[in-house]
């Protein structure tokens, strides 16, 4: 398969109640690299394994919750292709000039039928420490805390998320994998994959726009999952579950909590998607199985902890 | 001897103790009690909203779509934050008292 145009998830930024509390969680358990601060306060970071400039960005304010998601886009000319796109379906959408965000181009900005802020762009500069491309070894240095390879993806929670599906399909060439259905037919979740990951973005139904369920990490193994959950011990962090797995994507996880309320997952495994492959669908009355297959139940938190 | 808050909430009467400077969700947590609802266990989540009708705390950073400036001096904060002083009576958030949460996102720079 030749992804031409939305390539994946570029950068996710994050509103955090306290920085300095939110930089031991970012940095130093879940193991991403500062990369810069702005005059504003906001702190981009990156995974190790990332070769773009930044991946997180934090910003602090006086509520949690995320101010928008970008993807990166393959050419200048395929997001020229995407905002004609965008246009001819009545999307209205804000030109950024490039050098707004520190080592990012034009930036296509755009707001879904769910209520959340999201991002298009080509151009980033590379990391100045990213992955080695000579005789590469696995890093520079050996990772810190739970080793996130990368930002994977997130998941949404917002009212319209049959708009915003129409959006990410029809407009951006995303597809569905997989996908929580009732009885009448009403989706309550979707997975979107812009690539070959199980999922790129997934939404669920809630009645209020425009929140946060989880920002994704990717670990190397699910013995980094069990790593990671020595960590979170270790050092009294929030869980929400996990270690276990889920269902849907397959991936083995760890829901747990930044010092914000913002949920964060870290993964591994999950399938590999293309996309003559058939949408796999699972049945509200398997849906505990569904989003966590150890459990076989939905926990309290999954439908109404958001930020 | 660490010093230690009795808690009590009104709602089922359950006590328990609360180290200082420990927040009085973990604490409630931490002895395998279930009186307040718990989430993000941080301040993001507004799940564990309750009013301390008596006694004294400190507040940490919580999340102002839940609990807006100026009420936590009305006894509004979330479990979560709530450093004892005292003892303390706490009672679940009624929708009254969900009723002040904000209901708009916040507009800040760079928050666009």
């Amino acid at each position: 398969m030749a992804i031409s145009g939305v390539l994946r998830p570029g950068y996710v930024q994050v509103r955090v109640l306290d920085m300095a509390a939110a930089l031991e969680h970012y940095r130093d358990r879940i193991g991403l690299d500062v990369v810069t601060t702005t005059n504003d306060g906001r702190v981009f970071l990156k995974a190790y394994d990332e070769f773009d400039h930044h991946s997180i960005i934090l910003r602090e304010a006086d509520e949690p919750g995320m101010d928008f998601m970008a993807f990166k886009v393959m050419s200048e000319g395929a997001l020229d292709e995407l905002h004609e796109k965008l246009l001819a379906a009545g999307v209205p959408v804000e030109e950024i000039e490039p050098g707004d965000m520190p080592a990012v181009g034009r930036r296509l900005a755009f707001e879904a039928p769910t209520g959340h802020r999201f991002e298009l762009f080509a151009t980033i500069d590379l990391a100045q420490i990213g992955p080695m491309v000579n005789n590469p070894e696995l890093w520079h240095a050996e990772p810190r805390g739970m080793r996130a390879l990368r930002f994977d993806h997130c998941l949404l929670y917002g009212d319209d998320i049959d708009g915003a599906k129409a959006l990410f399909v029809d407009v951006l060439g995303f597809s569905v994998t997989e996908q929580v259905v009732t009885p009448d037919h009403t989706v309550i979740a979707t997975f979107l994959s812009c690539g070959m990951k199980a999922h790129d973005l997934a939404l669920v139904r809630h009645e209020g726009k425009g929140k946060l369920h989880h920002v994704s990490f990717l670990l190397e193994s699910w013995h980094d999952v069990g790593h990671a959950a020595d960590i979170m011990s270790r050092y009294n962090m929030s869980v929400d579950i996990g270690p276990t797995r889920h269902g849907i994507t397959r991936g083995q996880t760890i829901y747990f909590f930044d010092p914000s309320g913002n949920r964060n997952e870290v993964f591994a495994g999950g399938y590999t998607f293309y996309p003559d492959h058939p949408v796999r669908t699972w049945s509200t009355d398997e849906v505990g199985k569904a989003i966590f297959y150890y459990e076989r139940a939905l926990n309290d938190r999954f439908m109404t902890v958001v930020t | 001897m660490a010093v230690h808050h009795t808690i009590e909430v009104e709602d089922c009467g359950t006590r328990f103790r609360c180290p200082a400077g420990e927040g009085l969700l973990q604490a409630m947590e931490r002895l395998g009690a279930r009186s307040i609802p718990v989430g993000c266990r941080n301040g993001g989540c507004g799940l564990c909203l309750v009013r301390v009708t008596q006694g004294a705390f400190k507040a940490g950073p919580m999340s102002c779509r839940h609990v807006p400036p100026g009420h936590t001096d009305l006894g509004l904060a979330l479990a979560c934050r709530i450093y004892p002083q005292s003892d303390l009576r706490v009672r679940l958030a009624t929708d009254l008292d969900r009723q002040v949460s904000r209901q708009s996102s916040p507009e800040g720079q760079n928050g666009r």
